[in-house]
């Protein structure tokens, strides 16, 4: 479905990537985990186009990414949940819904999907007419997934879900992203927290400095020893063995 | 519901109309005068606030789009005689010098090139954000107003205008300004509004939402100029004379208190503050005169009135520093919500 090739961006004269290949098959969780500053978000921002690669190639469904508009990539069905919720503070949470269906002209349509993100987020609905900067952050959380989902992606992009959110929160987000998969979205997930992303996602690749250095199934990496001790913690390992 | 709202609203506009109609038959020239810039107020501060407040822009390019306004009205609406004798030190440029067209049309075709000037200034400085734009603006502002001052056979330089003929009386002005009220109340509600404010809200969500940042900047922006043409187009008509000097940052300044002391993001807020401001003006007036207290005389001192005007604006931005109605509006919505208390109805803000 997605395809990144031998994508090599810099800033100035820092490589942020130095030529990574990443490929999103249909139907699929594909997480991508790595410290800060390895490239990951770099990654996001190439696929919207808001940082123009040196080199490399982005197709989807065989279209040259790279040549679409940034405002385009939405209609294109790409839709990116941004770093830090980024929910609109000053509308309600409905607002915040139908801006995420701001490139349909379907209203009746976008109806139903409104009562379907309100079927995966019930705390939302309850919440319907409350300004979205009044909420909780998980809650912002779920409000940024639902506004995403609006808009009808056929690739959903999330970038770090669970930052800054408590340990119960992050799990109830997870669960959604599988709840979503389930019914049939293909997801880039990008985190931090390696150990959560890798037990719901597919296939996993591990980033580092600019390159991929492992890539896997999400349980075959979980079992990896490198990724054990890089990302997920001795400690916790040993606890369980 | 909403026939019952449209319905109350065309009432609302005829009592309005009542009103003016009383106000012509039975005010003076001075409160007429008053009133006429409350409305030009309520339009400009409207066109300020689609720029600053809506869309988030902070502009302070104002009082250039409305001097394109005004003289554009001004040189279409002037008789031949009349030119002639304003442009004594240099005749005026050829087809100018004999145009002429109906007030209404003058109006249009100043917002329009208003909004022609919007466009191409907005064009490159729109790139800019926040403390930069406004700068970048500022100056193009200024740009357009020494150019005017040197355009000897066009605008007459820095002589100004005199004797335009005064065609705006109140019901032009309140006609004009329930049409922009209308025009942009209608654009704030559609899909284009939203998209406005999400980009006020957060640039980056926005653009994740598929907007196209700059096309909906550019067009707030041409939209903000195009009125703001056509309120300048109505001072100086009211007025009958106009001078580049008019149109220094002050003016800017003035609508820019308009739009911050009735709420940035507020289209009611916006029309009280503007009568707010523009008739609270003239009643600290007495303060510029000598005052007798007792036996004590004190004189005037010319410029009081604008000392005590700010000191009182500087308590009203300190208790409610987001103006005076935020970015809610008054709403038959809201109207009805305060009488049905309804517990977070559909609309209504009570929690």
């Amino acid at each position: 479905m997605l395809k990144i090739e031998n994508l090599n961006v810099a800033y100035g004269g820092i490589e942020a990537l130095k030529g990574i290949s990443i490929e999103v098959e249909e139907g699929k969780i594909v997480t991508l985990v790595g410290a800060n500053g390895a490239g990951k978000s770099t990654v996001l921002r190439s696929i919207m186009g808001l940082v123009k690669p040196k080199t490399g190639n982005i197709t989807y469904h065989g279209k040259n990414l790279l040549a679409v508009k940034r405002h385009d990539i939405v209609k294109n069905g790409i839709t990116l949940v941004p770093e830090g919720r980024r929910v609109f503070p000053d509308m309600t949470v409905l607002e915040n819904l139908k801006l995420g269906a701001f490139t349909r002209k379907d209203q009746k349509e976008i109806k139903k999907d409104i009562d379907w993100v309100y079927t995966l987020f019930s705390r939302l609905k309850e919440r319907e007419w409350q300004l979205a900067g009044t909420l909780s952050g998980g809650e912002q959380q779920m409000l940024a997934v639902g506004r995403a989902l609006m808009s009808r992606p056929k690739l959903l992009m999330m970038d770090e879900p669970s930052l800054g959110l408590a340990p119960m929160i992050v799990k109830d987000i997870f669960n959604i992203i599988r709840e979503i998969h389930s019914q049939g979205m293909t997801i880039l997930l990008i985190e931090q927290n390696a150990n959560a992303a890798l037990h719901i996602a597919d296939v996993g690749y591990v980033i580092e400095t600019g390159l991929i250095t492992l890539k896997g199934t999400g349980k075959e990496l979980l079992a990896n020893e490198d990724v054990k001790k890089a990302y997920l913690g001795e400690s916790v390992i040993k606890l369980k063995a | 519901m909403k026939q019952k709202k449209t319905l109350l609203t065309v009432i609302t506009i005829f009592v309005l109309f009542a009103l003016v109609y009383l106000a012509d038959q039975t005010l003076d020239p001075y409160k007429m005068r008053i009133l006429n810039l409350c409305a030009i107020y309520v339009v400009l501060g409207l066109s300020m606030n689609l720029i600053n407040g809506f869309t988030g822009l902070f502009s302070l390019g104002h009082a250039g789009f409305m001097a394109v306004g005004a003289y554009t009205t001004a040189i279409l609406t002037m008789p031949d005689v009349v030119k002639g004798q304003n442009f004594f030190m240099a005749p005026m440029m050829k087809p100018l010098d004999t145009a002429h067209v109906p007030f209404f049309l003058a109006l249009l075709i100043s917002g329009i090139l208003a909004g022609v000037v919007g466009y191409l200034i907005g064009a490159p400085a729109l790139r800019l954000r926040g403390d930069y734009l406004a700068i970048a603006t500022l100056g193009f502002a200024e740009i357009i107003r020494v150019v005017f001052t040197n355009m000897q056979s066009v605008t007459n330089g820095a002589l100004g205008l005199k004797g335009i003929p005064v065609s705006a009386n109140i019901w032009w002005t309140f006609g004009v300004a329930l049409v922009t009220v209308l025009v942009i109340g209608s654009l704030i509600n559609s899909s284009y509004g939203r998209a406005f404010k999400a980009i006020r809200e957060d640039e980056i969500a926005a653009e994740s939402m598929g907007i196209n940042l700059f096309k909906h900047k550019v067009l707030a922006f041409t939209i903000g100029a195009f009125f703001a043409g056509i309120g300048g187009g109505l001072l100086g008509s009211l007025l009958g004379t106009i001078d580049p000097l008019m149109f220094r940052f002050f003016l800017t300044f003035n609508v820019l208190l308009i739009i911050i002391l009735g709420g940035m993001g507020s289209i009611t807020g916006t029309i009280i503050s503007a009568f707010i401001i523009t008739i609270g003006g003239e009643l600290l007036r007495f303060l510029d005169e000598s005052m007798t207290i007792g036996n004590l005389v004190i004189p005037g001192i010319s410029g009081m009135r604008m000392v005590v005007f700010s000191a009182l604006l500087m308590i009203v931005v300190l208790f409610f520093n987001r103006g005076i109605m935020g970015t809610k509006e008054l709403s038959w919505d809201s109207f009805f919500n305060k009488f049905s208390k309804k517990p977070l109805a559909k609309g209504g803000n009570k929690q």
